[in-house]
């Protein structure tokens, strides 16, 4: 009986994916309306227990997918992996207003290059901070600082050890952790209720799984424009982090 | 048809992640270059010029109506299959170098977000900026 039951949810792994996640949606829409009164919302709790889970599922399997390694629930890789993410995330920019992207362009492209930069420069001191002077390591670190896909793209190119790798990657992943959980708190003081500032926060942010669960859980309508400007940051920063930021690194470090 | 607009949307997205890895090739990056926001501004352009002429109907739309409803599942299905297990056991450095980041950049958000704005709504504003431009020279 529980051998047919498993094979059945294994071997349709999206469809448990998708009744998973729903319970876990209503549990949290529950929680939300009985414990904080509606004041933190459903969708920024259904995130945490996500990422409480995925930390469960990590320790308890030892691989690097979260509640995906679990064979089980591996539905949750495809639901929530790259294309259906991507898909959904271009989805809504249906009934987006042209016009408003189009005021917002210009501090949409200060805030990419700030927010590489930003980055960038925070992480490679906290490397220096810590002792690793070399330029190769701190470019990498600070380029995990970026988003933890140009840290590793920026190691492999210069050639950096696996333990700054894996340093620089764990940067990325706090970032991206942090982005998710924190945006609904952070959202009133920063003035994050408008398209105009939600295209900055995605351009100075910049991790696109940060942003699109960080402007998720503050307001849904905001998503389409942070995630426009969020889309080109991973881009900017493989391109930049090993050309001018790792010249600029060794210029200064005199390596 | 509700098929119809999925396929505009699949359609939209195939083609932005096309444009985004020949960018990447161009300027010689392991990436993709912008792939989904290329995606996103074709789907408005598309979307908005089929309704303006009327060959969307509300079925169409409904297709792509359901997969922005679907976006916040998605999102707690990306959550769950994060490595956050590497990202505590980075350590001290890790910590602190993405929750600096983080920090930061939120500070930097209203100050940008005024860069291009029309005269007035800058005038509106001119209070709260002084008051928030002060911390942030601080924090440099």
């Amino acid at each position: 009986m529980f051998d047919v039951l498993t094979s059945v949810l294994v071997k349709n792994g999206l469809l448990t994916a998708f009744a998973v996640v729903g319970a876990t949606i209503w549990v949290s829409y529950w929680l939300s309306r009985v414990l904080t009164n509606g004041r933190l919302h459903g969708s920024a709790i259904a995130i945490m227990i996500g990422l409480a889970l995925a930390y469960a599922g990590g320790v308890s399997s030892g691989g690097h997918n979260g509640l995906a390694d679990i064979k089980l629930l591996s539905g949750i890789g495809f639901m929530g992996g790259a294309m259906l993410r991507d898909f959904a995330i271009v989805s809504t920019a249906f009934g987006v207003s042209f016009g408003e992207i189009r005021k917002a362009g210009l501090s949409g492209v200060v805030s990419l290059f700030t927010g590489v930069l930003l980055s960038f420069v925070v992480g490679a001191a906290v490397a220096l901070a810590f002792g690793y002077s070399d330029p190769v390591s701190m470019t990498t670190i600070g380029a995990g600082a970026v988003t933890y896909i140009v840290g590793p793209v920026t190691g492999a190119a210069l050639g950096a050890s696996s333990d700054v790798m894996a340093l620089s990657i764990a940067a990325g992943l706090v970032k991206s952790v942090l982005v998710m959980i924190g945006t609904p708190f952070m959202a009133p003081y920063i003035g994050l209720d408008n398209p105009r500032s939600a295209m900055v926060f995605g351009g100075l942010m910049g991790t696109t799984s940060g942003v699109a669960g960080g402007l998720a859980a503050t307001d849904p309508k905001l998503v389409p424009y942070g995630a426009m400007t969020a889309t080109f940051y991973t881009g900017l920063g493989c391109l930049m982090g090993p050309s001018v930021l790792f010249i600029a690194t060794r210029a200064l470090m005199g390596g | 048809m509700v098929v119809y607009g999925v396929a505009l949307l699949a359609a939209c997205m195939l083609a932005g992640l096309v444009v985004g890895d020949l960018l990447g090739i161009l300027i010689g990056v392991k990436a993709n270059v912008g792939g989904v926001g290329i995606a996103m501004l074709l789907l408005i352009l598309f979307s908005d010029h089929l309704k303006r002429t009327l060959r969307m109907n509300a079925l169409a739309e409904q297709g792509i109506l359901f997969w922005s409803a679907m976006y916040i599942p998605i999102v707690v299905a990306m959550a769950a299959q994060q490595d956050v297990v590497a990202a505590v056991k980075g350590g001290p450095a890790a910590l602190i170098a993405g929750v600096l980041a983080v920090v930061l950049s939120f500070a930097l958000v209203p100050v940008i977000a005024r860069i291009g704005q029309p005269a007035d709504a800058r005038r509106d504003t001119s209070q709260p900026e002084a008051a928030c431009a002060m911390p942030l020279k601080s924090g440099e």
